[in-house]
C-alpha cells in the first residue's frame, strides 16, 4: 500500500498542547469520511518548528504549510485542499502567498536556516522507526559496524570538529579518544536528556521528533568507545519524549539495530532511559552521573572526568541529545561535508530555541556563524509590535546579556565567549525596550538560587547574597558599594565555585554590569527604571487635565490612596499607595500617568 | 616504588609520587595551603572553595584538596589575586555563619575562627543572614547544631562512609541545605551510636560533645556526695594535646594529681577493671573455646559498636561477650567491692568517668544491667575534651603539675589494662592470659602480639597457642565490620565451622585512642603518635599479663570468688538485644 498524499501534523509539545491532539483526530476522521484512508496518510511528527504559529499542518507531497491550525479547519483542509486541490488560502502564514508558492521556501523564518540535527523533525512519525529508515536511518550505524574501526570512527568524529552542544563545547572527537584510550572493560555511553534552562526545548524537540537518530549516534558512540551499555537521562516532565524514546528503543530492539549481535555485526548495545526528577544540576555532567547511580544529585570534583571515571567507576562518555544527533549525518556524508558548515573553530549548525519579544519564537537550527541580526530580524521576524531591539541572552542563566552592538557579531562559541556571553544548550531570549536589565539578571539569578545544589559554599551563599543585592537595587534601595561587592561576589563565584552551574551563575550580572552600566546607576541614584519594570521606583499622578472625575481608579486602588469628589479631579496619596498599577490600568482617559 | 613526577610549586621544584593531591605536593615543600571543608581521613568533598590555586596556562583556579598534580605543572598557591578569591569565599562563608565565637564550644579551637584570624578578617563586607534551626540535643551523647554548620559535608562522610551508620545526611537543596538526622527524626531516633567522629571532625562547633561539667561542678561541692573518678586508657595519651603536648605523650600521673585537686576522693583507673574484663572475658572465651561453645566471640567492650550491632547485626548477639565494658565494671565495683571496704555508702558514691568517647554517654543508662550496684553505676561520663575545659576553668597549671598515683583498690594496672586504647589491644591483652591459662606456661614465648598491631581496617591471624590455633579478627572504624561479620554469616549458611574464633570491634579509627570525646584534630599521623604513647605505658609496666594484677587477684579472693562466678556474672556481665534502626 502507498499513500499518495500525507498530512503532517505537528505533534511537538507546544502544538500538542494548543488541541495539537484533537485536530490530529478531527484529521483523521475528515480523511476516513472522504473515503480516502488508503490514500492520504496522517502522520504525527516531531516539532516543526514554527511554534509561534502552531499548530502547524503540513501536506505532504504539495509542501503546503498551514498555521494556526484548529480542530474545525480539518474538514476544510481535507475537503478542499486534498479533495479538490484548492490551497486553504486563510491558513497560510503569507495568507496572500501565490498559488504556487505555498510551502516554507515562502517563509522567512525558513529561509537562512539549515537543518541538520532537525532534518527529521517534522518529516517523520517519529514512532514509526521505517520512517527513519526510509530517510537513510541508521545506516551510519550499519557503516560504521561493517566498514569502520572504532579508532576511524572516533577519528573521524575528531576531523568533523564537532563540539558539544550540552554547553561546554567540549570537542567531542576528543572526548570519545579519551575514553577508548581507557584499558578496555565496562564502558558507558550516556546522553544527557535533562535540559532544564528556562525557555530551552531544543533537546525535547529533537527527542520527540526524531528519537531514532540520537539511539542510533549512542549506538555508535557504544561502538567507538567500546561501550556495550548506554543510558538515556531524561526529566520525568517530558512524557511526550520519553514515550517516543521507549517506543523507538523497543522498535530498534525488536529490528536487531540494538541489543546483542546488532546485524550479526558481534556488537552489542542497549539502551535504558533513567528519569531525573528535573533539578537543574542533574544536567550537570558529574550529578547526573550521581543521581544515575541513585545517589543525590550533586557534582563532584573533576578530573577525574567522566571519560576516565564516571558511571560507577567505569569510564563514560557523557554528550548532549544535539550533540548526537549530529553524528549519524557526520558518519554518512563525511567528516569534509560538515566541517565545511560554520565558523573556524565552531563546525556545524546549532538549534536555537527562540523566545521573548519576537514576532516568530520557535525552534530554529541555524549554521554556525549566523549573526545575531540574522536570528532576529530575518528568522524571527523583528521585534514584536515594533518595538526596539534592547538585548538578547544566549546560554539561559549561565550564559550573558548581549547588546545591539553586537548584533552583527556571528555566533559561535568563541566569539561569544568573548562578548562575555555563552552558547550553551541554545536558548536565545530576546529583548525589548520595555524590559529592565537589573530586573532580568534578578530573574536569572532568583532561577539559579533555587537551582543551586546547595554543596559548595561560593554557589550557596554567594547567589543569595546576589539575589538579595539585586532585589535592592530593583526596590530603590541599591548603593554603588553594592555594586562592587557584586562585583567581587561575582568573581568568587565564578572561580571558585564547584562546577559550572555556580561558575557562570554571574555571567548575566557581570555582561550586564559591563553593557547597561547606566541603567543599573539610574536605579541606585535616580530611583529610576526606564523600563518602567521595578514597581517600587514608579510614581502615580493623576493628571487633572485629563482626569473626568469618574471615580473608577479610587473604587479599584486596594488601599485607598486616591481620593475626589465624582467629576472633580482625583489626587493620589503617594504615602498610601503600593504602586500596584491597579489605577494606571483601570482608567479609561489616560489620566494617571507612571513615571 | 611508586612513579615519581615532578613539578613546580611557587618556583619550587617538587617531586612527588603519582596520584599526589596538590595540598600534599605543597606540603613537602613547606606550603600550606588553606583548607575548610578538606579532612584527611576523607574522601575530597571539594565543597568549601577555600583551597583553589592556579595552575599556569590556565584562567581557571583548581582546588588543591581534590586535584591530582600531573608532571610538569606550574603551580600558584599564593598571590594577590587567589588570596583575594579566597577571602571573599572566606567573607561568604561567615556572612553565613552565626559568628558567636564567645559562646560557641570550639571557641580558640575552630578552623574557621582561625582561618578568619590568618586572613585578617575586621569586617565582613556582606550582610549576614543565619537561618534558624533549631539544635537537636536529644541524645545523651552529641548535641547537633544546625545553624553554625557550614556545610563541609565531613560529618556525612564519616557517619555514612567510614561508620557505616547513616545517622546523618544532607537534607534540603541549594541555601536551604542543612545537615540533620536521616529521614528528619531526632538524632536519638535514629540510627546514630553516638559514637562521636562526627564531633571529631566538625571543623566547628555544628556537632559537639553533650556538655555535662556542671554536673560534675555541683556534686565536687556537694558535701552529701563521696566523689570518685575514673580514667580510661586513651586519655593519658591525648589529654596533653588540649594544654599544647604533642599527641602521644603520657600524662597519666598529672591527670591523677589534677582529678585529687579539682576534689576526687579518690581516683581511680580504667585500667584496673581493663584487667577485671581479660579475667571475665578471656574465661568466657577460654569456655567457649574448649567447650564448643558459640563462636566467634565477640568483645563487647565498645558502646558504640554494641549499639550498632543491637540495631544492625542482631544475628550476632550470641556471639558477645557478656563481660561489661570496664567502664562499666569500675562503676560497679566502685559501688559495691570498694564502697563495703571502705564502709562507705554506696548511695552517696558519685562516680565519674573520664573517658575518650562520646557513646560512653550513653552506655550508663543503656539497660538495667548499668544498676547491677543497686544505684546508677556510674553517674556521669565526661569526654576528654570536658576534662581539659574543668582543668583549664579551676586555675590548675596542669603541665606543671607533679606526678601521683592512683588510689587503692581499683587504680593498680599491668600493661594489658592499658593497651585496651588501641585497636586490637583487647585481643592481645585476652591473648595473654588466654596463652597462659589454656597452656600453664608462665609467659607467651612473645609477649607482644604484633599481628594485633596497626592501622589496618581488618586483621586477621592464627594464633598458635602450643599446637592449639586461634583464629582471629580485629576490626576498627565501624565501617570496616561490616565485612567481617558477612564472612561469618557465609560461613553459617555454609554449615562451616565459623573461620574466626574471636573478633575483636571497636567503632573508632584506631581505637579508643581517636575516639569521638577526644581532642579535636585526630588524623592518622596524630593516631600513630597516641597508640604509640600507650605501647610504652604497655612497655614499661613492670607487669603487662592481667592475671597478675596482684589487686584483680585479691579482688577475686576477697569479693568475686573466680572469674565467671555468680556474683561476677551478677555484677559484670550483661545483655543485648536487638533494637529497631530507627526508634521512631
Ligand atoms: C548546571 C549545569 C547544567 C547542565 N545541564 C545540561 C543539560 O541539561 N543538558 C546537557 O546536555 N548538558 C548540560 N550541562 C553540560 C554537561 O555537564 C555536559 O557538559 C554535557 O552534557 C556534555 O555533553 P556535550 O559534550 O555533548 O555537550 C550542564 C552543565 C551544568 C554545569
Ligand atoms: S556550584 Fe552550585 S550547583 Fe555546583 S556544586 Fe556548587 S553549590 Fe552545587
Ligand atoms: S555519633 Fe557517630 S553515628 Fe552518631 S551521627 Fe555522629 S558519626 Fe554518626
Ligand atoms: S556539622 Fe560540622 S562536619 Fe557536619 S557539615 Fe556541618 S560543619 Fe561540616
Ligand atoms: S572505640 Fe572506644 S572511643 Fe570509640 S566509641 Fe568505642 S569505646 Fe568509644
Ligand atoms: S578544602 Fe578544597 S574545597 Fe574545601
Amino acid at each position: 500500500m502507498s499513500y499518495k498524499q500525507f498530512i503532517l501534523v505537528c505533534g511537538g509539545t507546544a502544538c500538542e498542547s494548543n488541541k495539537g491532539i484533537a485536530l490530529f483526530t478531527a484529521l483523521k476522521n475528515a480523511v476516513e469520511a472522504h473515503g480516502l484512508v488508503n490514500d492520504v496518510q496522517v502522520v504525527r511528527t516531531g516539532c516543526l518548528g514554527f511554534c509561534e504559529k502552531g499548530p502547524i499542518v503540513k501536506i505532504l507531497p504539495q509542501d503546503t504549510f498551514y498555521v494556526e491550525v484548529k480542530p474545525e479547519d480539518a474538514e476544510a483542509i481535507v475537503g478542499e485542499h486534498i479533495v479538490k486541490g484548492r490551497v486553504v488560502s486563510r491558513l497560510l502564514y503569507d495568507k496572500n502567498q501565490s498559488k504556487t508558492n505555498v510551502g516554507i521556501e515562502g517563509i522567512d523564518f525558513y529561509q537562512k536556516q539549515f537543518r541538520i540535527v532537525l532534518r527529521n523533525c517534522g518529516v517523520i512519525d517519529p514512532d514509526k522507526i521505517d520512517e527513519y529508515i526510509a530517510r537513510d536511518g541508521y545506516k551510519a550505524l550499519e557503516k560504521v559496524l561493517f566498514e569502520m574501526k572504532p579508532e576511524e570512527v572516533t577519528a573521524e568524529v575528531l576531523k568533523s570538529g564537532v563540539r558539544g552542544r550540552g554547553g561546554a563545547g567540549f570537542p567531542t572527537g576528543k572526548k570519545w579518544q579519551f575514553a577508548a584510550m581507557q584499558p578496555a572493560g565496562q564502558k558507558y555511553m550516556v546522553c544527557n536528556a535533562d535540559e532544564g534552562d528556562p525557555g530551552a526545548y531544543m533537546d525535547r524537540s529533537t527527542l520527540e521528533g526524531d528519537p531514532h537518530s540520537v539511539l542510533e549516534a549512542m549506538a555508535i558512540a557504544g561502538y567507538a568507545i567500546g561501550a556495550n551499555k548506554g543510558y538515556v537521562y531524561i526529566r520525568a516532565e517530558y512524557p511526550l519524549a520519553i514515550q517516543r524514546l521507549e517506543t523507538a528503543i523497543a522498535q530498534a530492539t525488536e529490528y536487531g539495530l540494538l541489543g546483542d549481535n546488532i546485524l550479526g555485526s558481534g556488537f552489542s548495545f542497549s539502551i535504558e532511559i533513567r528519569l531525573g526528577a528535573g533539578a537543574f544540576v542533574c544536567g550537570e555532567e558529574t550529578a547526573l552521573l550521581a543521581s544515575i547511580e541513585g545517589k543525590r544529585g550533586m557534582p563532584t570534583p573533576r578530573p577525574p572526568f567522566p571519560a576516565v571515571k564516571g558511571l560507577w567507576g567505569r569510564p563514560t562518555v557523557i554528550n548532549n541529545v544535539e550533540t548526537l544527533a549530529n553524528i549519524p549525518v557526520i558518519i554518512l556524508k563525511g567528516a569534509e561535508w560538515f566541517s565545511k558548515i560554520g565558523t573556524h573553530g565552531s563546525k556545524g549548525t546549532k538549534v536555537f530555541a527562540l523566545t521573548g519579544k519576537i514576532n516568530n519564537s520557535g525552534l530554529i537550527e541555524v549554521p554556525m556563524g549566523t549573526t545575531l541580526r540574522e536570528i532576529i530580524f530575518d528568522i524571527g521576524g523583528g521585534i514584536r509590535g515594533g518595538k526596539k531591539f534592547k538585548a538578547a541572552q544566549t546560554g539561559g542563566p549561565s550564559g550573558g546579556i548581549i547588546p545591539p552592538q553586537f548584533l552583527d557579531v556571528p555566533i559561535d562559541y568563541d566569539n561569544l565567549a568573548k562578548i562575555g556571553s555563552i552558547m550553551g544548550s541554545g536558548g536565545l531570549i530576546v529583548m525589548d525596550e520595555d524590559d529592565c536589565i537589573p530586573d532580568i539578571a534578578k530573574f536569572y539569578l532568583d532561577f539559579t538560587v533555587d537551582e543551586s545544589c546547595g554543596k559548595c559554599a561560593p554557589c550557596r551563599i554567594g547567589g543569595r547574597k546576589l539575589l538579595n543585592y539585586l532585589e535592592k537595587i530593583c526596590k530603590g534601595t541599591g548603593t554603588l558599594q553594592d555594586i562592587e561587592n557584586m562585583k567581587d561576589i561575582s568573581e568568587a563565584m565564578c572561580r571558585a565555585s564547584l562546577c559550572g552551574l555556580g561558575q557562570t551563575a554571574s555571567n548575566p550580572i557581570t555582561s550586564s554590569l559591563r553593557y547597561f552600566y547606566e541603567e543599573y546607576k539610574e536605579h541606585i541614584e535616580e530611583k529610576k527604571c526606564r523600563a518602567k519594570k521595578c514597581k517600587n521606583l514608579l510614581s502615580y499622578t493623576i493628571l487633572a487635565a485629563k482626569c473626568v472625575g469618574c471615580t473608577a481608579c479610587a473604587r479599584v486602588c486596594p488601599v485607598n490612596a486616591i481620593s475626589g469628589e465624582r467629576k472633580q479631579p482625583h489626587v493620589i496619596d503617594n504615602a498610601k499607595c503600593i504602586k500596584c498599577g491597579q489605577c494606571y490600568d483601570v482608567c479609561k482617559f489616560q489620566a494617571v500617568t507612571r513615571a | 616504588m611508586a612513579n615519581m613526577l615532578q613539578l613546580e610549586i611557587n618556583g619550587i621544584p617538587v617531586e612527588v609520587p603519582a596520584g599526589t593531591n596538590i595540598l600534599n605536593a605543597a606540603k613537602s615543600v613547606q606550603v600550606r595551603i588553606p583548607t575548610l571543608c578538606h579532612h584527611p581521613d576523607l574522601p575530597a568533598w571539594a565543597a568549601c572553595g577555600i583551597c583553589v590555586v592556579r595552575q599556569a596556562g590556565s584562567p581557571k583556579l583548581l582546588r588543591a584538596c581534590c586535584t591530582e598534580v600531573t608532571p610538569g605543572m606550574k603551580i600558584t598557591t599564593h598571590d594577590s589575586d587567589i588570596v583575594r578569591v579566597r577571602r571573599t569565599v572566606l567573607e561568604l562563608i561567615l556572612a553565613n555563619h552565626p559568628n558567636d565565637c564567645l559562646q560557641c564550644p570550639r571557641n580558640n579551637n575552630c578552623e574557621l575562627q582561625k582561618l578568619a584570624a590568618d586572613f585578617g578578617i575586621r569586617e565582613i563586607p556582606f550582610p549576614t543572614d543565619v537561618p534558624s534551626i533549631p539544635v537537636d540535643n536529644s541524645t545523651p551523647s552529641i548535641v547537633l547544631n544546625p545553624e553554625k554548620c557550614i556545610k563541609c559535608g565531613r560529618c556525612v562522610q564519616v557517619c555514612q562512609g567510614m561508620q557505616d551508620v547513616w545517622a546523618l545526611e544532607f537534607i534540603g537543596r541549594g541555601e536551604k541545605t542543612r545537615i540533620a538526622p536521616a529521614a528528619d527524626v531526632t538524632l536519638n531516633e535514629s540510627p546514630c551510636i553516638k559514637c562521636g567522629q562526627c564531633t571529631a571532625h566538625c571543623p566547628v562547633g555544628a556537632i559537639y560533645e553533650n556538655d555535662e561539667t556542671r554536673k560534675v561542678w555541683d556534686a565536687l561541692r556537694d558535701p552529701d556526695k563521696h566523689c570518685v573518678v575514673q580514667i580510661a586508657p586513651a586519655v593519658r595519651v591525648a589529654i596533653g594535646e588540649a594544654f599544647g603536648k604533642d599527641p602521644g605523650t603520657l600524662m597519666t600521673g598529672e591527670t591523677y594529681a589534677g582529678l585529687r585537686r579539682l576534689g576526687f576522693k579518690a581516683v581511680f583507673d580504667t585500667n584496673y577493671s581493663a584487667d577485671v574484663t581479660i579475667m571475665e572475658e578471656g574465661s568466657e572465651f577460654i569456655e567457649r573455646f574448649t567447650t564448643n561453645g558459640t563462636l566467634p566471640l565477640i568483645t563487647s567492650c565498645c558502646p558504640a559498636w554494641t549499639d550498632w550491632m543491637e540495631k544492625y547485626a542482631p544475628d550476632f548477639i550470641d556471639n558477645f561477650s557478656s563481660a561489661k565494658s570496664p567502664q562499666q565494671m569500675l562503676g560497679v565495683l566502685s559501688k559495691t567491692y570498694y564502697a563495703e571496704k571502705m564502709g562507705i555508702d554506696p548511695a552517696k558514691i558519685y562516680m565519674v568517668s573520664i573517658m575518650p568517647c562520646t557513646a560512653k554517654k550513653y552506655e550508663i543508662s543503656r539497660s538495667e544491667n548499668m544498676f547491677s550496684s543497686g544505684h546508677q553505676d556510674i553517674d556521669v561520663v565526661l569526654t576528654t575534651r570536658e576534662l581539659a575545659r574543668m582543668f583549664k576553668s579551676s586555675g590548675i597549671d596542669f603541665l606543671k603539675l607533679a606526678s601521683e598515683d592512683a588510689d587503692n583498690i581499683l587504680g593498680s594496672y599491668t600493661g594489658a589494662g592499658t593497651i585496651f586504647g588501641v585497636t586490637g589491644g583487647v585481643m592481645e591483652a585476652a591473648l595473654r592470659t588466654a596463652y597462659c591459662l589454656i597452656t600453664g606456661d608462665a609467659q607467651p614465648p612473645a609477649i607482644n602480639f604484633e599481628m594485633t598491631r596497626g592501622m589496618k581496617g581488618v586483621k586477621e591471624a592464627e594464633i598458635d597457642i602450643k599446637g592449639t590455633k586461634v583464629k582471629i579478627a580485629i576490626a576498627h572504624q565501624m565501617g570496616n565490620v561490616e565485612q567481617v561479620l558477612n564472612s561469618i554469616r557465609e560461613d553459617r549458611k555454609a554449615g562451616r565451622k565459623p573461620r574466626y574464633d574471636f573478633i575483636e570491634v571497636m567503632a573508632c579509627r584506631g581505637g579508643c585512642i581517636g575516639g569521638g570525646g577526644q581532642p579535636t584534630g585526630a588524623t592518622d599521623e596524630v593516631r600513630k603518635l597516641r597508640t604509640a604513647g600507650i605501647y610504652s605505658d604497655d612497655e614499661k609496666s613492670k607487669l603487662r599479663m592481667s592475671h597478675l594484677n596482684p589487686d584483680v587477684q585479691k579482688l577475686y579472693a576477697e569479693f568475686l570468688g573466680k572469674p565467671l562466678s555468680e556474683k561476677a556474672h551478677h555484677l559484670l556481665h550483661n545483655h543485648y538485644h536487638s533494637k529497631k534502626v530507627y526508634a521512631k
